[in-house]
């Protein structure tokens, strides 16, 4: 039989090639391992929107939290008068009073944060680390803050928010709480997880 | 040896070399003589590896991974399975001890310089063990569904969250959920009863192999293969079996079972530490418990991870937080590149290198320390001085292990 030399150039093209097919290999079967820690159909279809009556809230109250969109603490707060006109005074003490950062849907990004002057809807996770801040709606003097307005307090690390959500300068949370997208089927019933119009 | 064994051994080594490998591994495996306290720590990890994966497997067979089902389903297991208390507060305790002597394991080889050449991989392969048994505890820890765990969790994987454009996607990824649901704790129970044992497995099998192809250091630091008898056998060493199998490392797991136990019968939650109160009650999605810490063995990182609370070239402080937990994790890696010492040993290096592996451990018990309490400004500048005496014992290593006068290393092991 003829002596056969070592063809290196080839030997070296078929290395790369039958790499570059495995690694793509490789990469193909990763994907069902990957994909399947998408959210599946089930927990899709339990973070569907939901709808709440609102007719019973009273103001200065609290509905929530409760366990409902996407499975998120939900607040649900109707704001008195008194609230309302404070709200804005010290805007000095926020780090985001414009509502600048998206943190709100479009119609959300006003005074207020929320459609309806009165009733404010949001995320009760904290921007920090994800702990539920607690609903401390009452003027007056608080451990955490001697000049406290009202608002939401958040235990775990200390962060404070007014009551229109908004994140006070010098805490740890970076921004405002989430307001979810929602909007008014009537006066009294209010949708919690789309816009309105979107199917 | 009778002769049929003798037969039958022979038979045996034809096909599968099992002398061959106890010769290599234990009975001609020559460690040097002056092991001290120090020497008895991975041995104990071992033990303790083993006991977790059998109370572990032995946990499963009662434990419910739904959310529905896993607190009600540890309660079962503590009051209605015949010693399911004991296995689950084996498995628990054994977590801790698992932290406790792991980290007397690393001290020992930052003070000893074990990391150094040619022990570079056996370093890094215990890192990676380091941080594999990290994750195994995080996954184990949500599992009983108790609050504390629940939010604890939600906090590790918000972190995620914190890296800027894919943090969100990521989490939710993670979770494979908006929020932490069952459907977390049943990838989590996966991963910590399946995936993970066998990576530590793995690490711990080579994590061995490395160390036997160089061979032990030693509390002096002094190379033993470089005065050997007629035989090629170190004459400082002496046979890992029985020498150090039955009269060094027997009598400490005798001792280490010993203070186990009384942890173990005793005070299986530790004062609050072990096994929080908040824990006893089941997850709420809706109620945060007043005060978020992590198991003590987190601690340190933790409180480096709340330290940084100013936001850095536009990104927020969360996201430097992140950075800084997992710097502070992943940084004693590169230790064997950053010590440039002549000298292995804490006993001969020079008193910089004392000084900063003093400080560093002080600080390291008070970052542990602050990492279980609520965080004030007083608190917070503490961790952040804290935090940077971490990373100075490690990045100013190349200065002062270079300047510093070393002691002469003797050319045996000291009787």
């Amino acid at each position: 039989m003829r002596e056969r030399s070592a063809n290196t150039r080839r030997r070296n093209f078929l290395i790369g090639a039958t790499s570059v097919v495995g690694a793509a290999g490789v990469v193909g079967a990763a994907v069902p391992f990957v994909g399947s820690w998408n959210p599946s159909a089930r927990a899709l279809a339990a973070g569907a929107p939901i709808k709440l009556d609102i007719s019973k809230l009273a103001p200065g109250e609290i509905l929530g939290p409760l366990r409902a969109w996407r499975d998120r603490p939900i607040f649900v707060v109707k704001r008195s008068e008194e609230m309302l006109m404070k709200l804005n005074s010290r805007n000095d003490r926020l780090a985001d009073p414009d509502s600048s950062r998206p943190q709100q849907p479009e119609y959300a990004k006003n005074e207020t944060r929320s459609i309806r002057p009165d009733i404010l809807v949001l995320e009760g996770l904290c921007t920090h680390l994800g702990c539920s801040p607690q609903f401390k709606p009452v003027v007056k003097p608080e451990q955490f803050d001697t000049e406290w307005l009202g608002g939401f307090f958040c235990a775990c690390h200390g962060s404070k928010f007014d009551l229109a959500g908004r994140v006070y300068s010098g805490v740890p949370a970076p921004s405002n709480l989430k307001v979810p997208p929602h909007y008014y089927e009537s006066d009294a019933v209010i949708v919690i997880g789309k816009e309105e119009g979107v199917v | 040896m009778s002769a049929a064994f003798k037969n039958f051994m022979d038979w045996i080594d034809a096909r599968l070399p099992v002398t061959e490998t106890f010769e290599k591994h234990m009975s001609k495996y020559y460690a040097p003589k002056n092991f001290n306290f120090w020497y008895f720590f991975g041995v104990l990890a071992t033990v303790v590896l083993v006991s977790q994966l059998f109370t572990g497997i032995w946990l499963t067979m009662s434990y419910v991974p739904t959310a529905e089902g896993a607190f009600a389903s540890v309660e079962y297991i503590m009051r209605d399975v015949d010693y399911g208390w004991m296995l689950r507060y084996m498995h628990s305790t054994g977590a801790s001890a698992f932290f406790f002597v792991v980290y007397l394991h690393m001290f020992r080889g930052m003070a000893y310089g074990s990391y150094q050449k040619p022990r570079e991989l056996i370093w890094l392969l215990g890192m990676l063990l380091f941080v594999a048994l990290m994750a195994e505890g995080f996954f184990g820890y949500l599992l009983p569904w108790g609050n504390l765990a629940y939010w604890a969790g939600q906090v590790i994987v918000s972190l995620a969250g914190a890296i800027p454009f894919v943090g969100e996607d990521l989490a939710v990824w993670v979770r494979g959920d908006f929020n932490i649901s069952g459907i977390t704790l049943n990838r989590f129970f996966a991963l910590h009863v399946v995936l993970l044992p066998l990576v530590l497995i793995v690490l711990v099998f080579l994590h061995i192999l490395a160390l036997h192809e160089v061979g032990s250091n030693n509390p002096d630091g002094v190379d033993i293969k470089k005065h050997l008898d007629e035989d090629g056998t170190p004459l400082d060493g002496i046979p890992f079996h029985p020498y150090y199998t039955i009269g060094h490392d027997l009598p400490a797991i005798v001792a280490f079972l010993f203070f186990f136990c009384i942890v173990m019968f005793f005070y299986p939650e530790g004062g609050g530490y072990l096994i929080e109160r908040p824990n006893y009650e089941p997850a709420n999605p809706l109620k945060t418990p007043e005060l978020i810490v992590p198991v003590w063995y987190y601690t340190p990182f933790y409180s480096m991870l709340r330290a940084v609370t100013f936001p850095l070239f536009g990104v927020d402080a969360k996201f430097w937080g992140l950075v800084v937990m997992a710097g502070a994790i992943v940084i004693p890696a590169v230790l064997p590149w950053l010590d440039r010492s002549p000298v292995k040993s804490i006993r001969y290096k020079g008193l910089g290198s004392k000084i900063f592996l003093a400080v560093f451990i002080v600080a390291f018990f008070i970052l542990g320390y602050l990492g279980t309490k609520h965080p004030t400004a007083e608190r917070t500048l503490i961790a952040q001085i804290c935090t940077a005496i971490y990373f100075g014992y490690f990045l100013l290593m190349p200065w002062y292990t270079q300047v510093e006068k070393t002691k002469p290393v003797p050319e045996r092991v000291p009787s």
